[in-house]
């Protein structure tokens, strides 16, 4: 164990680091998880992509420092103003996935077109653990603020670069959104029905995993800082992390030297090892319900279940068979199924050892009368300064000793510009009506 | 950012981590190992249950490429059902989930392995395993005897529903995952009489581990601090929950469900088509239609590069567009020029797309500073040019079959500590005399 850093002593915080980023600060700001309250970070990052990946440290205790700029009513986050609303208020603060993504942040604003922008956000970067950003690659850089200036004012900070296509490269300065992520690195393609276009994914998949790789950046990176004292730049490519998700296919199809696979010949309901495994019709319109045999046994006791004589048929009892004739397959349990509750039905598989599943909406999934993973307080309700009350996501885990903590809405606009600019970096309160006077917050 | 030094170390270098082999360890083990973490993975004697998941390829070298749906060659392929593997090969979903990792056997029934397993587990840093709670506590491993006896590990489970939850014992597979946990509602088509779609690959596991790995170095931060581990419940369910977007925030704000559309974000109402199949077969995928000034001269210049004018009337609302200086999102409501305008932007992608291949449509595009991107399989994917000049693919030498296996590269390149596949996947039990032997810093 001589090499884990507890033991001797964190030699980052021998070298002086603070361990509470938000002494002094007050008590309706400060963070209530115990776990990344020593570390503070300076966010640029806006929309699901970057904003999913402060989130997490935030939940944690993190000070995460949102900075936006001031001009353009606050549409530099696209997702700021956007729908879905809570209620029929609208504009720059009333967007509810905004909040949504942000809660227990602080917000910020300032002009970096502004020299005082750029200098004020210098002393805040000097001042913080971390910085991350989510711009097209090289962004950032050309703002003036390369990973070396960053290291320049704070020699051990941890800069993360959160973009499509990564901050090196012949598509660099190409601009994605999730679906074009998800198309770019093959997760559209495999997300398919065969004889049909792609399906993709109904929503930004790759902005969560990207936020999520993001995040296990910034942390591992503040582990080695904890161990050495080093900061460093980590570049994370959203394409790049998708591919990642497609590692069997790709190992598969490399290993076995076949071509790349045409459109139309993906069935992403199967599996190669099982059969039945995919989702049939259900009573009621547009209900359906995904079950699945992971082996002979669990066949045998759909088949008991099923109870007509083609289940029977000793034909089916292995999956070889099963799978040499799925289609015949899929279509006698498709009607099988239809006759029946998705919910019930799936209860009963389940009761049977059966994998089974209703393909459930969010009303069933977070308000039904079973939801999947009850007790867990996974909808915790934050508070907004303008919103109010609103239910936001929870963390799917459970720290035993220093979970997270969501109480918080997302901040306002400049929120907290008095706190972050006043307070952490002393900026007189004269100064800061001059700055926003100018523009410049 | 510069490149780190040849032969430097990932970031998590010198933590240790025991893994159980099971199915939601996995991946999360394997982003750990990748980063620099010393992974052990223990296997029983028979061997993990992935090892013996399809799909295979037999471990005599390939033949000559050859088209989808040209006969498997039974040295190519496992068997002709894909369910066995020739000549003792691993699922590969084994070959890559484990890459970094060591591998041990032990058999946990057994008084003296399960002695064995105390002795690395009260020298490591991190345990990871998904077992149902009756499989921990068969190991001895419940809460108060943990923190009692490892009072500095982290204690890692990722289960399909918690450790917590009553509903442990639910049987459960990626497919019933995502169906349940909200990501199959939000995938399918505009065709609601076709069945929705999950999105393949193993998802389920990715968004939990990721959850896992990001929850373990956070107990592990703030061990650093205090010298105290911890337990880490994870819920696959409910990293499901929380990781699809509008289809959860859309109704935690205002209750609305939404609904499956081809190829675009589910939404509440129905929206316009954004896929569109390119000249030579393959999908191409729009962003949100262009409306600044500059970007409708774009599409003019591109209409007449390709000899679309002719065909494309609506080019005199993109001359117009540019004369006005874009059209505003307000002014979609407020003018009625504006949305023909905005709409017309929209028809002259389309039209492009459907004369042009993919690849090329989706370079046209954003060359212009279009927003576009095209649908590539994985396989095509990871030969792209931009990820061949970054370097992405990683060839990975395995010793054992002589194979050279091809894995996705880095997901996260950090300038000092690089992400690395320091090697294959382990054979089984290729590590357990070392181990147990020379312990956590052997070879």
């Amino acid at each position: 164990m001589d090499e884990s850093p507890y033991v001797s002593g964190s030699p980052w915080e021998e070298l002086g680091a603070p361990a509470d980023r938000w002494a002094g600060c007050p008590p309706d700001l400060e963070a209530r998880s115990d776990a990344l309250r020593h570390i503070r970070v300076c966010d640029l990052s806006g929309q699901l992509a970057g904003a999913g990946a402060t989130r997490l440290l935030a939940a944690f205790g993190a000070q995460v420092i949102r900075v936006e700029d001031p001009t353009n009513k606050g549409g530099w986050d696209i997702v700021r103003g956007a729908p879905p609303y809570v209620d029929e208020r609208r504009g720059i603060e009333f967007g509810g996935a905004f909040n949504n993504h942000n809660t227990e942040k602080l917000g910020v604003t300032l002009n970096l077109r502004t020299e005082r922008g750029r200098e004020l956000l210098e002393r805040l970067i000097a001042v913080s653990d971390v910085v991350t950003e989510n711009f097209a690659g090289g962004v950032f850089t050309r703002m003036g603020f390369p990973y070396e200036r960053l290291r320049e004012l704070n020699p051990s900070i941890i800069y993360v670069s959160n973009s499509g296509f990564g901050a090196s490269g012949p598509y660099r300065d190409y601009r994605t959104w999730g679906p074009i992520v998800q198309a770019v690195s093959g997760l559209t393609f495999t997300s398919a029905l065969p004889g049909q276009p792609p399906a993709g994914w109904g929503y930004s998949y790759m902005d969560h995993m990207g936020a999520y790789a993001a995040a296990i950046a910034v942390l591992a990176a503040l582990w080695h800082r904890d161990a050495t004292g080093e900061g460093q730049a980590v570049d994370v490519s959203a394409v790049e992390v998708g591919l990642g998700l497609t590692g069997t296919d790709i190992l598969e199809r490399h290993l076995a030297g076949l071509m790349p696979r045409e459109p139309g010949t993906v069935h992403a309901n199967r599996d190669p090892g099982m059969a039945p495994h995919g989702i049939y019709p259900a009573r009621g319109e547009d209900r359906w319900i995904a079950l699945a045999c992971r082996d002979d046994e669990d066949w045998r006791r759909l088949a008991a279940r099923i109870g007509e004589p083609w289940a029977a048929d000793g034909a089916l009892a292995t999956v070889a068979a099963r799978l040499a004739g799925q289609d015949a397959l899929d279509d006698l349990i498709g009607a099988w199924t239809a006759g029946f509750d998705a919910e019930e039905l799936a209860a009963r598989l389940v009761d049977a050892a059966i994998p089974a599943s209703p393909v459930r909406t969010a009303a069933q999934r977070i308000d039904g009368p079973h939801p999947a993973t009850p007790d867990w307080g996974l909808w915790p309700t934050v508070i907004h300064s303008q919103i109010g009350a609103a239910r936001v996501e929870g963390l799917p885990v459970h720290l035993s000793e220093t979970d997270w903590s969501l109480r918080r809405g997302a901040p306002c606009l400049g929120e907290h510009n008095q706190f972050v600019f006043g307070e952490l970096l002393g900026v007189k309160d004269s100064e800061l009506a001059e700055l926003a006077e100018a523009g410049v917050l | 950012m510069s490149a780190p030094e040849p032969g430097s170390r990932g970031p998590l270098h010198g933590l240790r981590v025991l893994e159980l082999a099971g199915e939601f360890s996995a991946y999360p083990g394997k982003a750990l190992a990748d980063i620099g973490a010393n992974v052990v993975v223990v296997e029983p004697p028979e061997g993990a249950a992935a090892r013996r998941r399809p799909p295979f390829v037999g471990t005599t070298p390939p033949g000559p490429a050859r088209p989808e749906g040209a006969a498997a060659t039974p040295a190519g392929r496992a068997a002709p059902d894909g369910t066995a593997a020739p000549n003792g090969a691993d699922g590969l979903g084994w070959r890559h989930y484990n890459t970094s990792k060591r591998g041990i056997v032990l058999d946990l029934t057994d008084g003296a392995d399960r002695a064995r397993f105390a002795r690395l587990l009260a020298d490591c840093d991190v345990l990871l395993e998904s077992l149902p709670a009756a499989g921990t506590e068969a190991l001895g491993l419940d809460p108060a005897t943990v923190a009692e006896t490892y009072p500095t590990l982290v204690w890692v489970t990722v289960t399909p529903y918690g450790r917590r939850a009553s509903s442990s014992a639910r049987p459960t597979t990626d497919l019933t995952l995502l169906a349940g946990g909200g990501p199959v509602q939000a995938c399918g088509y505009d065709d609601h009489s076709l069945p929705p779609v999950r999105g393949a690959g193993g998802q389920a596991a990715h968004v939990a581990g990721s959850f896992a790995v990001a929850a373990a170095l956070t107990a592990l931060l703030h061990r650093n601090r205090s010298g105290r581990g911890q337990h880490v419940d994870v819920s696959v369910d409910a990293a499901l929950n929380v990781s699809c977007e509008m289809a959860t925030t859309q109704y935690l704000a205002d209750g609305g469900i939404v609904a499956r559309q081809t190829g675009r974000h589910a939404m509440v109402n129905l929206t316009s088509q954004t896929q569109v199949q390119a000249a030579d077969g393959h999908h191409v995928v729009l962003g949100f239609p262009p409306r600044a000034a500059e970007h409708y001269a774009a599409l003019v210049e591109w209409i007449d590069t390709v000899g679309l004018r002719d065909e494309f009337a609506d080019v005199v609302l993109l001359e117009l567009g540019v004369e006005r200086g874009g059209v505003s999102m307000v002014e979609l409501a407020t003018d009625p020029l504006a949305m023909p305008i905005w709409n017309s932007a929209r028809d002259a992608m389309m039209l492009l797309a459907s004369h042009l291949p993919a690849y090329e449509f989706f370079l046209g595009a954003q060359r212009r500073a279009l927003v576009a991107g095209f649908v590539a399989s994985p396989e095509a994917a990871i030969r792209d040019p931009h990820l061949v000049a970054r370097g992405f693919a990683t060839e990975v030498p395995d010793p054992r079959s002589g194979r050279t296996e091809l894995h996705p590269g880095a997901p996260y390149r950090f300038g000092r500590t690089p992400w690395r596949i320091s090697r294959a996947a382990p054979h089984l039990g290729e590590h357990t005399e070392s181990v147990l032997t020379s312990g956590w810093d052997s070879g």
